[in-house]
C-alpha cells in the first residue's frame, strides 16, 4: 500500500491573498475608511503629489498616510511636515505589500477616525501589481521623464489601476517626445475604465480635476 | 523579484491544505506556472529551499514546476502563435487584435503528503 497520497489542489497561488484582501476591504468599508493604494516607480513624485493633495483636502477630510518602504523613514518625515498622521511601514526587503502586511499597518495605525488613508506602496511597477492590498481603489503615477511607452512595458500595473496620474507635466517642453495622446490611448487599450489626469505636483497644474475625482469617490463611498 | 512573497503565499496555502487532510509531512508540491506569468522558476526554487527549511511540515519538500507555454490568438486571422517569440503583433497577418490564450497561469496543481 502506498504510504503517501496526492491531493489535487488547483488553486491560484494568489488565492489566499485575494481572500484576505476582500476581507480587509469589507472591514474598511464597515468603518467608513477609504484606502487608496498609490503606486509608481521610484522618483515619479508620489510624496510630492501627496503633499499637495493633502494641503488641498486637509480642511475637509481626516487624512492619514501609510508609507511603505524597504527601509528608511525619509518619506514619512516629509509627509509628517504637512500635519497629517503618518506611519512608516518597513517591508524588510520585500518589493511589495500584500493584504496581510497592509492589515498589520492599518491596525497599528488606527484608522477608525480617518476618512481617507493613502498607502504609498513600494516604488516598483512590477510586484505591487500582483498583490491585492485590500485597498478601496488603486492609483498610480507615471512621470513624463519615464516615457510614454511604460504602459506597453508594464501592462499589468496599468490594467489594475482605477486612476493614473501623469506627473511632471511642467517638463513636457524638455521631454518633447512624450506624447500625451499616445500614453492615454495605450492606457485605455489596457484598461478602458481608467481615469487619466495630467498633473504637475510642482506647479499644481491639473490638480483641480484630480482632487475633484477624489472628492467624488469619497462622497460615493460614504453613501 | 517578488518570488519570496509568492513562496510565502504558496507555503501558507499548502499548510492549510495539509492541516485539512491531517497530513504530517508534505513531500512534494506541483505548480503550474505560465511562461509569461512574471514568475521566474529559478528564483522560486531558491526561495523555496530556504522557506521550507524553517518548517517541520515542509522540510525537504520537493518543488516541481510545470511550465505552461504562452500562446496568443489572433482575432483577425484566427491563427495562434508563440507569445514569447512574436509578442502582441500577429506574425501571420500583422494585426494588433490579439490576446493571450494561455501562459499567465500561477496555480498550485497538487501536493503529495504522508
Amino acid at each position: 500500500m502506498k504510504d503517501y497520497k496526492i491531493i489535487e489542489v488547483k488553486r491560484s497561488i494568489f488565492e489566499d491573498n485575494d481572500a484576505d484582501a476582500r476581507r480587509l476591504r469589507e472591514e474598511l468599508a464597515a468603518e467608513g475608511t477609504y484606502l487608496l493604494n498609490l503606486m509608481s516607480s521610484p522618483g515619479a513624485g508620489k510624496t510630492t503629489t501627496l503633499k499637495r493633495t493633502i494641503s488641498m483636502l486637509k480642511e475637509e477630510l481626516k487624512i492619514g498616510i501609510m508609507e511603505a518602504d524597504i527601509d528608511s523613514d525619509v518619506d514619512a518625515k516629509a509627509i509628517s511636515e504637512t500635519g497629517v498622521r503618518t506611519i512608516q511601514i518597513h517591508t524588510g526587503g520585500m518589493c511589495h505589500l500584500d493584504a496581510d502586511m497592509t492589515r498589520q499597518g492599518i491596525r497599528e495605525f488606527g484608522t477608525h477616525d480617518l476618512d481617507l488613508v493613502v498607502l504609498e506602496n513600494v516604488g516598483n511597477l512590477v510586484c505591487p501589481a500582483e498583490f491585492d492590498t485590500g485597498s478601496t481603489k488603486n492609483a498610480m503615477i507615471l512621470s513624463v521623464p519615464e516615457g510614454d511607452d511604460k504602459p506597453l512595458k508594464y501592462p499589468l500595473m496599468f490594467s489594475i489601476c482605477d486612476v493614473v496620474l501623469i506627473n511632471k507635466c511642467d517638463t513636457l517642453c524638455v521631454f518633447d517626445d512624450f506624447c500625451k495622446e499616445a500614453v492615454e490611448e495605450r492606457i485605455h487599450k489596457l484598461n478602458p475604465k481608467a481615469e487619466v489626469f495630467f498633473i504637475s505636483a510642482k506647479t499644481g497644474e491639473g490638480f483641480e480635476k484630480w482632487i475633484g475625482w477624489l472628492r467624488k469617490e469619497l462622497k460615493e463611498y460614504r453613501k | 523579484m517578488h518570488e519570496l512573497g509568492i513562496v510565502f503565499h504558496i507555503v501558507k496555502s499548502v499548510e492549510e491544505i495539509a492541516a485539512e487532510n491531517q497530513a504530517s509531512k508534505v513531500n512534494k508540491v506541483v505548480l503550474q506556472i505560465g511562461e509569461v506569468s512574471t514568475i521566474i522558476p529559478y528564483y522560486l526554487k531558491d526561495c523555496w529551499k530556504w522557506k521550507c527549511s524553517k518548517s517541520e511540515l515542509m522540510e525537504g519538500c520537493e518543488l516541481e514546476i510545470e511550465t505552461i507555454p504562452a500562446i496568443t490568438f489572433c482575432e483577425d486571422c484566427k491563427e495562434t502563435y508563440g507569445t514569447v517569440e512574436y509578442g502582441k503583433i500577429c506574425p501571420y497577418c500583422g494585426s494588433e487584435h490579439t490576446y493571450l490564450k494561455q501562459g499567465n497561469e500561477h496555480e498550485i496543481k497538487e501536493i503529495e503528503v504522508t
